[in-house]
């Protein structure tokens, strides 16, 4: 292990080096807008992804060996690292990156969550033809945004084999979060197998990876604990499916290693911090199918930013990150001490680790992993959702409903003052919604309806109700779907901790798109997991026609998970503003994971034309049909 | 009565019809690694290429074959092999099907029979398919072809069962009824019951099958689960015949009742 990534190190030093002598090129022309900089970056061990700053980028992808599990395999490397260097933009700038092919097979680059004209998304088939090997592919683009965000290969199963990177925007006016410290910590899912016998594994056996069943032996345990025939009821009830409540993670840590920064736990990844810091930490979730339960024992976080879009600080212990999404925390640790840095896969079947410390090689404790969470009939949109969730919380259960702020550290302490520098030079987009309009920010002015021509909630057109039954594609439909924006997730209630959930977060501005949506699309997302089919209501991708909007036109989209697993929805080109009732102060987000049985709606500002991709972010989900095209005619 | 080259000839020409089908079903589904986007109807936004779509893998074809028996029996008169293994191609939606499974011991292949189907997930219902082809019984007795009609899937409780249908000429009705379910007593260590009955509606004295239910092969396996796709087994098997064929294996001297200790391999590709 340590000796391949040395090799890795070297291979990229002199790649870095050179980017780095074009960093500082560019950061002296920056200079000349009296652009301060960035704080200064975490020094790491030097298994980090190196970072590469600029206008202008080169990045190469081929294949490598790489060595992550002790045994050998071949990975999709970014200039010769897995995961590829961190690209740091400039909101403002307009940004250039030649992406050389050296695979034997096309790729692509999607550059996740970063609004972008629809043929420098980077998705072949939608976006342009993918960059066919030995091929140069040149994006270029003005960045109209700032945050965190990250990029990969939007073709075939390179994402699985390791090309993905950190994206960060830094923003053109100062930043409200304020911090001495900045860390990348990008989580991800390894496997040495081909991933595509993985997708052909599930598809013969979709439980292939779970070894976590119900067993004979377990039923005894489970008697002990719940009495006879409440257990023989209980798994009756599910067996009668076909179902099963351990059906978590259809990949699982059977064959996953979990990686933070491309280091697996045992390498330790260690960020730096000198005591009394304020640390950011940019946590980005790569995986193609694992979500993380994210906390670092002895320290608050305070969350700032989703998605790359600010939202006011919510101090808390612990945050489930679906795959694709990012959360910015900050952390003060205070004293000479080190501090583990602990991502539970959600099905518990491993972890990926790092530290931060106050100095080199010092480690603290692993916590052990907490106990499996099971789906209940509430999952299965079957029962009183309420009452289910309400009994399996215990004693300190009700932390997660409380509201924020009562954290130790104070919230306001990471942010300035509120004032932002001037009201003038105020962005709005144009009150048609026909130009992309500018994210979210403290120089950013709403549109509001115009009087008597916007259409209000009343008038609304509902979409055509969805009419599906269960069948090959569809095992399930739930009778009760509800709102869980409150509740953080399954297994992650009632630890102790305060976990963050969908409704904590506010957005730190005000949207930029007051106009009410004209009509509603109405989504099931549905599958039938032991086919190992995954779609949207009830028809996979191939089946089903694209969904067409207006340009110019606002849409809420509710989502309806008839499935008993957490889907990460990823709309691409536009912003999804989670409706989590803030109003105004909805959160932008990129991805939004929709919990079984759960009820989700966003709105959706149609600024950009093109045709753009909708989908499961779970990679396996994806290729089995969790996709639509979105066509945004003008 | 069919020779079997003749038998040979139809399975062949069927075969052929059944590669025609696939070809024709699956001709658009399979990507080439290299080739990434298939073309699609053209979509009407201004300035992307009309005669893209993105390349799910959504409509892939898939092949994987499982030998659930391939085992010894010992005990009774001389050992046996037994193999009993069935296999797809296709994508969700079209599948090829072979199955084969029969006894092989010292003097004589038996029970050969072996099956090529057409199968489709039956609309509306989740996890059974319909299955339609054809059966070949190939061993050293003399040989029979059948147009087969089943249905296979999971039943609740993750019962996985399987009957089919057969039918040939001069009114020959047969009928296969085959379940299985898988009893984990821990996450590695199985137990399986398991059992097929044959049923025949007319006597084949050739093939020293009676009338009505002709023979039941029951199991019931251990296996050890060392990775999901290679499982040795320990286990105990009964094979009994009843009525008419009963009568035709006493006269040839063979036991009617035959319970058997079995060892062997679960494979699946």
């Amino acid at each position: 292990m340590r000796r391949e990534s040395k090799i890795v190190g070297e291979q990229v030093f002199p790649v870095n080096r050179r980017r780095f002598v074009r960093g500082l090129a560019a950061g002296g022309a920056l200079a000349a807008f009296k652009w301060s900089g960035w704080p200064m970056s975490g020094e790491a061990t030097p298994n980090t992804p190196s970072t590469v700053t600029g206008q202008d980028f080169s990045l190469t992808i081929d294949s490598m060996p790489v060595n992550f599990t002790g045994r050998r395999a071949a990975a999709v490397a970014v200039n010769g690292t897995v995961p590829g260097p961190t690209l740091r933009w400039r909101e403002g700038d307009t940004i250039t990156v030649a992406v050389t092919n050296r695979l034997k097979e096309t790729t692509s680059i999607h550059w996740h969550g970063v609004r972008v004209p629809a043929d420098m998304d980077g998705v072949p088939g939608l976006s342009f033809r993918g960059i066919a090997p030995g091929e140069t592919f040149r994006y270029r683009f003005p960045v109209k945004q700032s945050g965190t965000y990250w990029y990969h290969s939007h073709s075939m199963f390179q994402e699985q084999t390791g090309l993905m990177g950190a994206l960060i925007i830094e923003p053109r006016g100062k930043d409200p979060v304020e911090w001495e410290r900045d860390y990348v910590v990008l989580l991800s899912d390894w496997t040495n197998d081909n991933p595509e016998t993985v997708y052909s594994n599930l598809k013969q056996q979709s439980d292939y990876y779970n070894y976590h069943r119900q067993t004979a032996s377990g039923l005894i345990a489970e008697a002990k604990k719940k009495g006879f025939l409440q257990t023989i009821s209980g798994r009756a009830s599910w067996a009668r499916m076909d179902m099963s409540p351990t059906d978590i993670a259809d990949v699982s840590g059977a064959t996953y290693t979990y990686l933070l920064n491309g280091n697996a736990p045992s390498a330790n990844w260690t960020g730096l911090f000198l005591p009394g810091e304020r640390v950011r930490l940019r946590f980005i979730n790569g995986s193609s199918m694992t979500f993380f339960d994210v906390q670092i024992p002895g320290l608050k976080m305070t969350v700032v930013q989703s998605d790359g879009n600010d939202v006011e600080p919510i101090p808390v212990d612990e945050f489930r990150l679906g795959v694709a999404e990012t959360y910015d925390v900050i952390v003060s640790p205070e004293d000479n001490a080190a501090y583990t840095i602990f991502a539970q896969s959600e099905d518990r079947s491993g972890y990926a680790r790092g530290t931060l410390a106050s100095s080199a090689g010092m480690t603290a404790a692993i916590p052990p992993m907490d106990p499996r969470p099971q789906r209940t009939m509430a999952d299965m949109g079957m029962g009183n959702m309420k009452g289910l969730k309400m009994q399996e919380m215990g004693g300190g259960g009700m932390a997660g409903m409380d509201m924020p702020g009562t954290g130790e550290m104070d919230a306001k302490t990471v942010l300035k003052s509120a004032d932002m520098d001037a009201m003038a030079g105020m962005e709005m987009g144009s009150s048609s919604g026909t130009t992309p309009f500018p994210q979210p920010g403290p120089a950013t002015m709403p549109v509001m309806a115009m009087p008597g021509t916007g259409s209000d909630e009343a008038k609304l057109k509902a979409s055509h109700p969805v009419h599906m039954h269960t069948g090959p594609q569809v095992d399930n439909i739930a009778m009760n779907v509800c709102d869980r924006l409150r509740d953080p997730g399954d297994g992650l209630n009632g630890n102790g901790r305060r976990v963050l959930a969908y409704a904590d977060l506010r957005a730190r501005y005000s949207g930029v798109d007051g106009r009410p949506p004209t009509r509603e699309i109405e989504l099931h997302l549905s599958g039938n997991m032991s086919r190992y089919i995954w779609g949207f209501n009830g028809q996979k991708f191939s089946n089903a026609e694209p969904i067409v909007l207006k340009l110019g036109e606002r849409v809420r989209f509710v989502l309806i998970n008839d499935t008993m697993m957490e889907h990460p929805i990823h709309l691409h080109g536009l912003w999804s503003e989670l409706e989590n009732g803030n109003g105004e102060f909805n959160p932008y987000k990129h991805t939004l994971t929709v919990k079984p049985a759960e009820r989700v709606s966003y709105l959706v500002s149609v600024d950009t034309p093109g045709r753009w991709a909708f989908h499961c972010h779970l990679l396996y989900h994806m290729e089995a049909g969790m996709f639509r095209t979105v066509v945004v005619e003008p | 009565m069919l020779d079997y080259r003749q038998a040979w000839n139809r399975l062949a020409t069927l075969f052929r019809t059944a590669a025609v089908v696939a070809m024709f079903w699956f001709g658009c589904a399979p990507q080439t690694r290299a080739q990434m986007s298939m073309p699609r109807p053209a979509g009407k936004v201004a300035g992307t290429p009309p005669t893209l779509g993105p390349a799910m893998m959504d409509n892939q074809a898939f092949a994987h074959a499982l030998l659930g028996q391939f085992e010894g029996r010992s005990g009774g008169s001389g050992s046996q092999l037994r193999w009993d293994g069935e296999g797809w191609i296709g994508t969700d939606m079209n599948r090829i099907w072979l199955k084969s499974e029969g006894f092989s011991d010292s003097k004589r292949i038996s029970d050969g029979d072996h099956e090529a189907l057409y199968d489709r997930p039956i609309p509306r219902m989740r996890y059974l398919d319909g299955q339609v082809g054809v059966r070949a019984d190939l061993d050293s007795g003399p040989t029979r072809v059948w147009a087969a009609f089943g249905i296979e899937g999971l039943a609740p409780y993750f019962f996985e069962f399987a009957p089919t249908l057969y039918v040939r000429d001069d009114g020959h009705v047969a009928g296969r009824l085959t379940g299985s379910f898988d009893l984990l007593l821990s996450q590695r260590w199985i137990v399986q019951p398991e059992a097929e009955l044959n049923f025949y509606s007319k006597d084949d004295p050739g093939r020293r099958l009676g009338s009505g239910l002709s023979d039941a092969d029951a199991g019931l396996r251990l296996r050890y689960e060392v990775r999901r796709k290679f499982c040795p087994y320990i286990g105990f098997a009964y094979n009994g015949k009843y009525g008419d064929t009963a009568n035709y294996s006493r006269q040839a001297g063979e036991s009617t009742s035959d319970p058997r200790f079995v060892f062997g391999l679960r494979l699946w590709y």
